[in-house]
């Protein structure tokens, strides 16, 4: 799936296949379609370099982008899911388990997003009910009882605004994960791996590092809702999203987060292995460092940059 | 009539014309006598309906006299994002809003008594930007929260808010966790803190310190929620039940802990209160 900015791309690509299906018959073209790769790289790496925060947006949302199972296969082995929060149910948009990162035991959490229909339809679109942040709190002091760091993924339009879900204690559940977190006894890594969206990203993404894929958003509110409060029109999406400042460099910059992972040019979407290396290096340095802070260091550390946000 | 104009005459001011005397219920559009309705802290003597206090009008309501004393009264909006849309600059709403609310932030914090106890109290307005919890917001409450735990003083926090500051963007977003981390260390240190939701306490202010009370308490028909009604309803595609994300409803499916009447929140506030820091019995 192509998106609309991605045109020249398509285009490209579109020419290079027609050629290859002739490079058979017709060995001459060889030469053409070396030089026509040669565009498309130029051309994805402009493209990509100038993304404007909406076609961020986009990119952030591509159904091909890597969902949590993809980076649990790709950087974990020795993967044990866990279900349930023990008072209501199980919430498959919250996906969560015990895995091993190189060298390091760890407890994986995430949103989980689904890239079919039908998936979609089971993971409710990566927006998680009450007891999907209840699971994720249980399985955090699960972690925090056995020394096991906690690393979660974030990739969420938001939590799921459902009549069940406020009825069981949407905000409740948000509110508890925020103040447990931060003083959970054990080290904390949160990656925005797409959509980091409002208090249903929060409520798994408090932690010693946040750190973020160069193509991801984290928002207060969505460009859409955003535009329609403000403007009255959803359709002005475009200048709500570059109003809210939700892209990985503005919020460096804002220092809600401490390190961007690169994306290869034509994103994550296009190029998953070389993501896939690039927050393996980056999960390994921090993952490395926080293991040698002492706990209670850690949890200073971790009230004081919350204190300091806003000063 | 000739005496009555005579002493018209000799009064100034002039006497207060009919709209200053009487109101309306907003709710059920009664017809109340003001005077009467502001000494019941503006709750509609027909219909129930507990109109919102502004901050200082709460604080009034709550504590003994004269015991407030204000913390942090130069904390003001800042503008991280340099907010800006077509009807303009962030900045000059803040600075509009001020000036009409005579506030400087969405909260007004400090310590003061009830009966004797001595409190921390948060009170927000909802008048002040829709009482969204901007990082000035999310500042002086942090700092009334760590007040109360240098002090080992209760605390109280009255919440009014629509959520979030939009114009203020992830940087309000950090309020929820930065208020909720204070209130971690509260809770460990075993010092009490009483949550009071009044109409409305939704998004992301009912998503951090307002669900994370010692004890929730709410007002009669106050609405509590996390996601706005509309967008429940667009969401599932059915109308919702009117009494939906009312405090009685929210308080039947377990989140809050009494919904109380305003005539009695400040008493039952203080017998809470003797429990909470076991005040000997007197």
């Amino acid at each position: 799936m192509y998106l609309d900015f991605e045109k020249p791309i398509e285009e490209l690509e579109n020419k290079i296949r027609e050629l290859s299906a002739l490079r058979e018959s017709k060995p001459e073209v060889q030469s053409e379609i070396e030089s026509l790769q040669k565009q498309l790289e130029a051309t994805t790496r402009t493209i990509y370099e100038h993304l404007t925060p909406w076609q961020t947006v986009q990119v952030a949302r591509h159904p091909e982008r890597p969902t949590i199972r993809d980076y649990i296969a790709n950087l974990f082995t020795d993967f044990l899911e866990c279900c349930g929060d023990r008072a209501f149910g199980d919430d498959p948009a919250i996906c969560g388990g015990f895995a091993t990162f190189e060298r390091f035991r760890v407890m994986v959490i995430g949103h989980q997003k689904g890239k079919t229909v039908e998936d979609n339809i089971r993971c409710n679109f990566g927006m998680a009910r009450p007891e999907g942040y209840r699971k994720a709190l249980r399985l955090m002091q699960l972690a925090a009882k056995f020394h096991l760091p906690v690393l979660t993924f974030i990739d969420t339009s938001g939590a799921y605004p459902g009549q069940d879900a406020e009825e069981r204690g949407q905000a409740e559940a948000i509110a508890r994960n925020l103040r447990e977190m931060s003083r959970l006894p054990t080290p904390i890594l949160c990656i925005v791996t797409g959509e980091g969206g409002s208090g249903g990203a929060l409520g798994i993404g408090v932690g010693d590092r946040i750190l973020m894929l160069a193509n991801a958003v984290y928002s207060v509110i969505s460009p859409e809702g955003c535009a329609s409060i403000l403007w009255r029109d959803g359709s002005k999406a475009p200048e709500a999203a570059e109003a809210l400042k939700l892209t990985a460099p503005a919020l460096l910059k804002l220092k809600v987060i401490d390190e961007i992972i690169p994306e290869p040019p034509g994103g994550a979407h296009r190029h998953p292995e070389a993501t896939m290396i690039a927050v393996r290096k980056v999960l390994r340095k921090h993952l490395s460092d926080v293991k040698g802070t002492s706990i209670r260091k850690l949890l200073n550390k971790r009230y004081e940059k919350y204190a300091n946000l806003g000063r | 009539m000739g005496w009555f104009s005579w002493k018209k005459k000799e009064k100034k001011p002039v006497e207060p014309v009919a709209e200053d005397l009487w109101t309306s219920c907003s709710a059920c559009k009664g017809m109340l006598f003001k005077e009467e309705w502001i000494k019941a802290w503006k709750v509609c003597p027909i219909c129930g309906f507990h109109e919102k206090l502004t901050a200082r009008e709460r604080i009034a309501q709550l504590l003994d006299e004269k015991s407030f004393r204000e913390f942090d009264t130069r904390i003001s909006v800042s503008d991280p994002l340099k907010f800006k849309d077509d009807k303009g600059s962030y900045a000059e709403k803040a600075e509009q809003t001020k000036e009409k609310t005579g506030l400087k932030e969405a909260v007004v914090t400090g310590r003061g008594r009830m009966q004797g106890i001595r409190v921390v109290l948060a009170v927000m307005d909802f008048n002040f930007l829709g009482g969204s919890l901007g990082s000035g917001t999310g500042e002086k409450i942090f700092r009334a929260i760590e007040y109360a735990l240098r002090h080992r003083m209760p605390l109280l926090i009255v919440s009014a808010s629509g959520g979030a500051r939009m114009h203020e963007g992830i940087i309000s977003l950090m309020q929820m966790a930065k208020t909720s981390a204070a209130l971690a260390r509260l809770h460990e240190a075993g010092v009490p803190y009483i949550s009071i939701l009044t109409n409305p306490t939704t998004g992301g202010v009912s998503a951090s310190y307002a669900m994370l009370g010692d004890l929730n308490i709410s007002e009669p028909g106050a609405v509590v929620g996390f996601a706005g009604r509309r967008v429940i309803e667009q969401t599932i595609k059915q109308k919702l039940p009117d009494e939906f994300q009312t405090a009685e409803y929210v308080r039947d499916h377990g989140f809050l802990d009494m919904v109380v009447h305003r005539k009695d929140l400040r008493d039952t506030l203080i017998r809470l209160l003797r429990y909470l820091t076991n005040a000997k019995v007197e």
